[in-house]
């Protein structure tokens, strides 16, 4: 039986973007099916369309061969839809159970029965292999654990479609297998999944059939054995991506960043960094491996100013910068890629234009004296938009309608062309196509061998090994591994670190430092 | 497209006030046995004598400058609506240096003018301040300061610079030289007006064509962007508030020093609140605050003209504007009509393609 027929789905944004041109889309009962196509492709917005998030223009919706009109999520609940999106949708300070039943919660007179609320919670934990501590507070748990409360989330609800929007994005190789292992299981026991993800490695391994999109256009649906990786990139993308990227002997020089013994205390009195000591020469890229929320935010922000009160020193090519503000360290040529694109990095109701010159509109040729020529920017906008391919019709777009890999672009395209002499990128790729991620990491390669220093932080495995020249593994705040060249390390290895399970002692940790 | 859109907007303000001026006839059938002669005059009254339309100008200019004011912070997302003591307080200091400055022609004027809009721009700085310094809500700081304005500028006024052989609480009468002269003899024409579109086209030309007009507005967009990338957070907070007191210091001062010749205010004249319907309706758009104040000002001008003739109560205006805004501002008002346009003309570009 077909769980899903979407036909002829056609979807025009209120801006005028046409963001799914008739795109035909069937997914079997039971199986694991994937989505993939480049930024922009339509891709999260064909599965808004399919949870009742957006209307679409035209075009017809099936499920369990029944047509169907989805006005809202809780219309898709309803029919048995679920969707576990890219940003997890817990409340912190709620327990798993509280998290779980939230909006369904079992009753006792006027309160909630958390008795039955784990009960209901450890049941559907058992049945489809998806262990969570119940009574425990989110907040503190790992992301791999925060994903499985949402797809038992979407499972107690009565889902028997789920749609994992880019879920691996943030997990350890560890952790995706896990995930993978539970989906599978679900999948045996009928439930119909789609999975979107920029990982082609991911979707070999997982799914059953692939559909693939390309400029709001379906280019076809395949059986997975029969698709190499190769051609299902040249699918999306229209020609070759090297999935292998190139990566030259590092010509390193002189010093330029020194961390030492650098201590963190967040204001409730946790301690995020401990003696965090390491150095960075020019001409090289170090990358800083980790789970999410090891104490690599908080580094991140205290090396770029935008985070104070940490105790230790931090150097800039010799010259003491701790505690300097983001306006001091941008104008000693600090560039950053940050983490999260939409709170920082860009300002979503201004244009493409006005957020690429946001940290040199005080320059020339934008601005001279008090004066601003938004002519010059809107030239300077146009270049990058084509340097960078971010897909949109004008510098003049907001942001915000843009698709969350091209959002990435323009961070990307700012930050890269800044003139640093550190650039800090953290999760630079996180979200963004194969295409665009290949032209991403061979652009860090690029300024690397320009001479620029780079701090790489980033949950990717492949994308660590592959670039970086030293790696430091972080763990609960402090450096537990220390790499000083990465031959012959597999992810594998890497993620035994990453989950504590391994350290190096000190002496070699001490390395990291010691140039 | 893009020309589609403006032709779409126009369309809606016109029919949105063909709405309220309906629903304003309705009220009147209510109001009046005649609302044929009441309703013409409404609509009529503030262009049947070039006198009515020179009281339309006049009335239209404060709203300009306060209308500038509000949108200068509500772009960088501040909420300090203190303009209504600014301008008064901004009034009192033209006053002190219209009656005790040397009396040079033209330059007295400046002088003036110059101590309005310290004077204001003084008066915005402290909630800038407090906010940057403590973080106090500057929506309250700059209401309290209102207050403040009022009391303390009608204690200077009435103890210090009132005319006592005046049958009123005002001011002694400015000297020649501080005065915006008429220009028309028969008509209470006064260059205000002039001032006011010249700043319209200068707050643009602040918000949009210089480095910190980017700055205010970056920060309005994304404040956490701004500091990222860069840019003075807190400097911004206070400079904005800063320039949008001078402003607002402005409409009283050019007011008092076109029309009355001297403070008469005993009262608050409320510009400072319609500084934020004109700055609403106009989105915060410096050349659109121009037609929202003329809107706003016509309005009032022609409550005004038919009550004269009719005597019926202008107040029934206030109800009439509250529609206008709710519809102008509501951006659901006929969407389905817009994204029929959108809609057409994306698939229209599809095909081409
Ligand atoms: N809310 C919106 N308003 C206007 N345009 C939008 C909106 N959301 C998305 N778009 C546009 O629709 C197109 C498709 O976006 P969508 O988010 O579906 O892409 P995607 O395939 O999920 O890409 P990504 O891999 O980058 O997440 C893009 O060109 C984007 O700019
Ligand atoms: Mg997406």
């Amino acid at each position: 039986m077909k769980a899903i027929e979407m036909i002829d789905i056609v979807k025009v944004y209120p801006n005028g973007i046409v963001a799914n041109k008739g795109v035909n889309f069937e997914v079997e009962e039971g199986e694991i099916h994937a989505l993939v196509g480049e930024n922009g492709a339509g891709k999260t917005t064909l599965m808004k369309i399919l949870f009742g998030i957006e209307q679409p223009t035209s075009g017809e919706i099936r499920i369990f061969e029944k047509e169907v009109h989805i006005h809202s999520p809780h219309d898709a609940i309803a029919k048995g839809i679920g969707m576990v999106h890219q940003h997890f949708m817990l409340v912190p300070s709620f327990t798993v159970a509280e998290n779980i039943v939230l909006g369904m919660e079992p009753k006792k007179g006027f309160s909630i029965d958390m008795d039955e609320a784990v009960k209901i919670v450890e049941e559907a934990s058992k049945r489809y292999g998806l262990e969570v501590p119940p009574t425990e507070r989110v907040l503190d748990l790992p992301v791999g654990i925060k994903q499985r409360i949402e797809i038992l989330k979407a499972l107690v609800r009565g889902a028997k479609i789920l749609i994992l929007d880019e879920p691996t994005a943030v997990l350890t190789p560890q952790e995706t297998e896990e995930l993978f292992v539970a989906l599978k299981n679900l999948a045996k026991k009928g439930m119909t999944i789609i999975f979107i993800s920029h990982k082609l490695k991911e979707v070999k391994e997982i799914s059953d059939r692939v559909t693939v999109l390309r400029d709001g256009k379906t280019m076809g649906t395949f059986l997975t054995k029969d698709v190499s990786e190769e051609d299902i990139s040249r699918l999306m993308v229209g020609r070759d991506v090297e999935l292998v990227i190139e990566r030259p002997e590092p010509k390193p020089g002189k010093i330029v960043l020194e961390v030492k013994n650098l201590n963190y205390f967040r204001e409730d009195g946790v301690q995020v960094l401990k003696n965090v000591s390491f150095a960075l020469r020019e001409g090289e890229i170090l990358g800083v491996a980790g789970v999410e929320g090891n104490g690599q935010r908080e580094l991140v922000e205290i090396l770029t100013g935008l985070r104070f009160g940490a105790i230790g020193s931090v150097r800039l090519l010799g010259e003491e910068i701790l505690g300097y503000d983001a306006y001091t360290l941008r104008r000693k040529k600090i560039a950053h890629i940050p983490e999260d694109r939409v709170e920082k990095g860009a300002a979503l109701k201004a244009s493409i234009a006005e957020n690429l010159i946001s940290d040199r509109y005080y320059k020339e040729p934008f601005s001279k004296r008090l004066l601003l020529f938004p002519r010059k920017v809107i030239e300077y906008a146009k270049k990058a938009i084509k340097d960078f391919s971010i897909k949109t019709d004008s510098p003049l777009t907001p942001v915000g309608m843009l698709s969350g890999g091209n959002m990435q672009k323009v961070v990307v395209a700012r930050e890269f062309t800044a003139g640093a002499k550190l650039l800090i990128a953290d999760q630079p790729t996180r979200g963004i196509d194969v295409g665009s991620t290949e032209f991403v990491r061979k652009e860090l390669i690029k300024v690397r061998d320009e001479g620029v220093a780079v701090l790489l932080v980033s949950a990717d495995l492949q994308e660590i090994l592959q670039l970086s020249d030293r790696i430091i593994v972080m763990y609960k705040g402090e450096i537990v591994g220390y790499f000083d060249k990465n031959e012959g390390l597999t992810e594998e290895e890497l993620g035994y670190y990453m989950l504590g399970v391994k350290r190096h002692d000190e002496n070699k940790i001490k390395e990291a430092f010691a140039l | 497209m893009r020309n589609k859109m403006v032709l779409f907007e126009v369309v809606r303000t016109a029919l949105t006030i063909a709405i309220a001026l309906l629903l304003g006839y309705l009220i009147l059938i209510f109001a009046t046995d005649d609302p044929n002669t009441a309703f013409k005059w409404f609509i009529y009254g503030p262009i049947s004598r070039l006198r009515r339309f020179v009281e339309l100008l006049n009335r239209a200019t404060p709203l300009i400058f306060t209308g500038l004011a509000v949108s200068i912070v509500f772009q960088a997302e501040i909420f300090n609506i203190g303009a209504e003591g600014q301008l008064f307080f901004g009034a009192v200091a033209a006053t002190f240096a219209a009656l005790y400055f040397p009396q040079i022609p033209f330059l007295h004027v400046i002088i003036v003018l110059i101590f309005a809009m310290a004077a204001g721009g003084l008066w915005a700085a402290v909630p800038a301040y407090m906010k940057a310094k403590w973080n106090a809500s500057e929506l309250v700081s700059s209401l309290m300061m209102n207050y403040v304005a009022f009391y303390l500028g009608l204690y200077i006024i009435n103890y210090h610079m009132r005319d006592v052989n005046a049958g009123f609480l005002v001011s002694y009468k400015f000297p020649r030289t501080a005065w915006l002269p008429r220009l028309l003899r028969r008509y209470n024409l006064y260059p205000g007006i002039f001032i006011a579109l010249g700043f319209a086209i200068l707050v643009w030309f602040f918000l949009y064509r210089t480095k910190y007009g980017y700055e205010l507005r970056m920060v309005g967009k994304n404040k956490e962007f701004a500091r990222f990338s860069g840019i003075k957070v807190e400097n911004v907070i206070i400079y904005s508030q800063i320039i949008s007191g001078m402003v607002a210091g402005l409409a009283g001062a050019v007011e008092i020093m076109g029309l009355y010749k001297r403070f008469v205010w005993q009262m608050t004249p409320g510009y400072g609140f319609d500084g934020i319907i004109v700055a609403l309706l106009a989105r915060n758009n410096p050349l659109a605050v121009i037609p929202a104040a003329f809107l706003v000002a016509y309005m009032r001008t022609g409550a005004l003209i038919m009550g004269r003739m009719t005597g019926i109560a202008p107040e029934i205006v206030m109800m009439l504007q509250a529609i206008i805004i709710l519809l102008i501002t509501a951006e659901a008002f006929l969407s389905f009509w817009k994204k029929r346009i959108i809609e057409k003309a994306a698939m229209e570009q599809e095909e081409k393609k």
